[in-house]
């Protein structure tokens, strides 16, 4: 590896080069071996502590985060907000400077809130790695996807990929779009109307409203969940409408090229986003995208440790 | 008691003067106006060679916070920093706690401004008890405090009924109802201005129609009414159009704009890193959007300039910016801002800035400030348009620190205010007189 990682966090995939993102994912290649032994375990990230930092919940992302670093043999710690501090009137930045006093090498920061992660990298002297902010971005999902489509794909370069689903809301989305233009795919976009920011134009991708258009020809379908929690607001009427105007279903991925892959971040609505039979049929990839995750996962760890050079 | 300012500049466009004359101040008025004035005896003469001489600056658009925010701001740092800044008055907006709703609240604030006052305080009374929309506030008891506006400010007046009959009811006292434009429900939990940076950021947006909607209701409704409407801080294309239209048609609509709507962006959330500085209501607008206030302070549809100064315990903007609360401090910035960048570059001149600091704000509030006509109350602002210096929020005299124009090199300030007719003596930490 001729690139060297300068970066103490991974904030996002925006300021990402295409080198660095390289870097990560040809790193995970070499740790995708270690879940495939009978000792799954590496010494690389032993005596290192991590803290893992949730102030939103999740089950996926934090699982995959905490298997990386055990994998790593990382000391690590899990922090949710519910119970903590922050619940008796803490303010955010007091929370991470009391956490670094305790000297973690490592922070992995979920938060509802864009920029948050940014905030507190800024005041810390640990790496800090986003775990998702908001709708903003989630870079660790996006380069296990990047390395998805690049195991099943051999490349990511002029492959069509349509992303599909709730736009606005979708911090998936937005990291994926800075990494496939990095990395040359050509994306095009398209949801509701409702769910599409009013200033899509500032992605540069073609966009559409509807599924159709999106998926014709596509070699990669990324659907976005639809976020059931926020039916409040007024943005589709009922699960059953939004299946119908834009769920991914067997006949309409018959416009997507033949050996298209469907991918999902997960959690997934069945029957609202994706019919069952996509999911689980043999062309979804999305446990696959699962699996990769813990290796991109280790990748970012190791990266972000600054142990890279010292052992490998 | 008497002041002689000689060998300024005086720039006075409520009389049509821009000129270097003498200006005589006695027993709290504008004694005399003419050229190579004779000290009479016992005359403290003031040299403003090389000064700009203007009527005092009012910002019509202030929060004091006190009472019951004083760890935030209080009459007496509040007018410190206005002092400071070239603002002989204020006028200071009903969301303290408790809410400046009733007589009491609004006779405390006087009396805080008496007492500990460097510039005078106008206080802006609520239109409903508690700025809660539903019960209207005692708007005659205030006036006869001196109240000089209602406005729930910080708050919509979404029931149109509640303002239709507040246009209504305010005539009877002359005062103008001051709307803070918002659809609640279009602006729902939105942060940021709904447009191409919100979608970069995935920050939920405030659209501009949630404004637009609101000051093209509050229009309708005052065309039936008469009365008096002035909508604070306007910031979007289309709100300032129908404005200007509205002002065509005859109906009495006025305006304020903030620095902040002239000169930044919602580009800037982006490019300071969602930093909490660029958080307030409205929020920083398009860059289409800022071009028309900059057109509307040059055709005349803006009535005036307002900081909107809004300060919060540093510890309050020192969080995310979803969570952090809106506003920012502008007292101290505002003319410096206007100086550097509005009349430097040519935008407006040094006429129409004082129009939009003076003249406009005391025609907006009815007050009988804003002129050095001969027997107005002795409040002239000096300017310097050459000093340079550079923007530290941390010497700020509010308590406020929170400004996205930190760090910023201007040149041209406030060298001084006078109130009555007297110096306002800010080094020694004490009101004149």
């Amino acid at each position: 590896m001729s690139v060297r990682w300068q970066r103490k966090d991974l904030l996002g995939i925006a300021e990402l080069s295409r080198q660095e993102i390289e870097l990560v994912l040809d790193t995970a290649e070499s740790f995708a071996e270690v879940a495939l032994r009978p000792i799954k375990k590496v010494p690389t990230l032993r005596g290192k502590t991590v803290l893992n930092l949730f102030f939103e919940a999740s089950t996926r992302t934090r699982s995959s985060f905490e298997i990386a670093e055990k994998r790593l043999s990382a000391d690590n710690l899990n922090f949710s907000s519910s119970g903590s501090a922050l619940e008796k009137g803490e303010s955010l930045v007091d929370t991470a400077l009391n956490l670094q006093a305790m000297a973690p090498d490592l922070i992995v920061i979920r938060h509802a809130h864009p920029g948050v992660p940014h905030m507190l990298a800024k005041r810390l002297k640990a790496g800090v790695i986003n775990a998702g902010d908001g709708a903003h971005e989630h870079p660790t999902q996006a380069l296990l996807d990047a390395f998805t489509i690049r195991q099943r794909k051999g490349r990511i370069e002029g492959l069509k990929v349509a992303i599909v689903g709730d736009l606005e809301h979708s911090r998936v989305l937005r990291s994926n779009l800075h990494l496939l233009k990095k990395l040359g795919a050509e994306v095009v976009l398209a949801g509701p109307r409702t769910m599409m920011p009013v200033g899509v134009a500032a992605f540069e991708v073609p966009f559409f409203y509807s599924i159709e258009e999106a998926l014709e020809g596509a070699d990669v379908v990324m659907m976005l969940r639809a976020q059931l929690e926020r039916m409040s607001r007024p943005l589709f009427p009922t699960v059953k409408e939004y299946f119908k105007l834009f769920a991914l279903t067997r006949e309409r991925l018959r416009l997507a090229k033949a050996d298209a892959v469907v991918m999902h971040p997960g959690p997934m609505n069945r029957g609202v986003e994706i019919a069952s039979d996509v999911a689980d049929g043999e062309r979804s990839v999305i446990l696959e995208q699962v699996t990769n995750g813990v290796a991109v996962r280790m990748a970012v760890l190791y990266l972000c440790s600054g142990m890279q050079g010292e052992a490998a | 008691m008497r002041t002689l300012i000689r060998n300024g500049r005086v720039v006075d466009p409520s009389q049509g003067l821009d000129g270097f004359v003498d200006l005589l101040l006695e027993d709290g008025e504008v004694a005399v106006i003419g050229e190579r004035l004779e000290a009479p005896q016992q005359t403290e003469v003031v040299d403003a060679t090389g000064l700009v001489v203007a009527p005092g600056f009012i910002d019509i658009h202030v929060h004091l916070r006190e009472p019951g925010q004083e760890y935030k701001e209080t009459v007496r740092t509040g007018t410190m920093a206005a002092a400071a800044g070239g603002f002989t008055a204020v006028c200071c907006m009903a969301n303290t706690v408790p809410v400046n709703d009733h007589r009491s609240i609004t006779e405390h604030i006087r009396g805080e401004a008496e007492r500990h006052g460097f510039a005078r305080v106008y206080p802006i009374g609520a239109v409903s008890k508690g700025l809660d929309g539903k019960q209207m506030a005692e708007i005659g008891e205030m006036a006869a405090a001196g109240a000089v506006a209602i406005s729930d400010d910080g708050k919509p007046v979404m029931d149109a009924e509640l303002m239709r009959r507040a246009m209504l009811y305010a005539q009877h006292y002359g005062l103008p109802v001051v709307q803070h434009a918002e659809d609640l429900s279009l602006s729902g939990g939105g942060v940021m201005h709904e447009g191409l940076t919100s979608a970069r950021l995935g920050l939920p947006g405030i659209p501009g129609s949630a404004e637009d909607v609101m000051v093209a209701r509050d229009l309708i409704l005052l065309e039936d009414t008469g009365g008096r409407y002035h909508v604070a801080h306007i910031s979007t294309a289309r709100s300032l159009a129908l404005v200007r239209a509205a002002k065509q048609r005859g109906l009495p609509a006025t305006c304020e704009v903030t620095p902040h709507h002239l000169l930044l962006t919602d580009e800037e959330v982006a490019a300071t890193g969602f930093s909490t500085a660029c958080k307030m209501k409205p929020p920083l607008r398009s860059a289409a959007d800022r071009e028309a206030m900059l057109a509307g302070l040059a055709d005349g549809t803006v009535d005036a300039i307002a900081s909107d100064h809004a300060p919060h315990h540093p510890d309050e903007k020192d969080e995310s910016f979803h969570n952090a609360p809106n506003g920012i401090v502008g007292l101290e910035t505002t003319v410096p801002l206007c100086l550097d960048r509005l009349v430097r570059p040519g935008i407006i001149s040094l006429s129409r800035l004082v129009e939009l600091l003076a003249c406009g704000p005391a025609r907006v509030m009815n007050l009988p400030t804003g002129t050095l006509r001969v027997g107005s109350p002795a409040d002239v602002t000096l300017l310097s348009l050459e000093e340079r210096f550079r923007v530290e929020p941390t010497s700020f005299r509010s308590k406020g620190r929170s400004t996205p124009f930190g760090g910023l090199e201007l040149q041209g300030r406030a060298a001084g205010t006078f109130l009555d007719g007297r110096r306002v003596a800010l080094e020694e930490g004490r009101r004149p007189g």
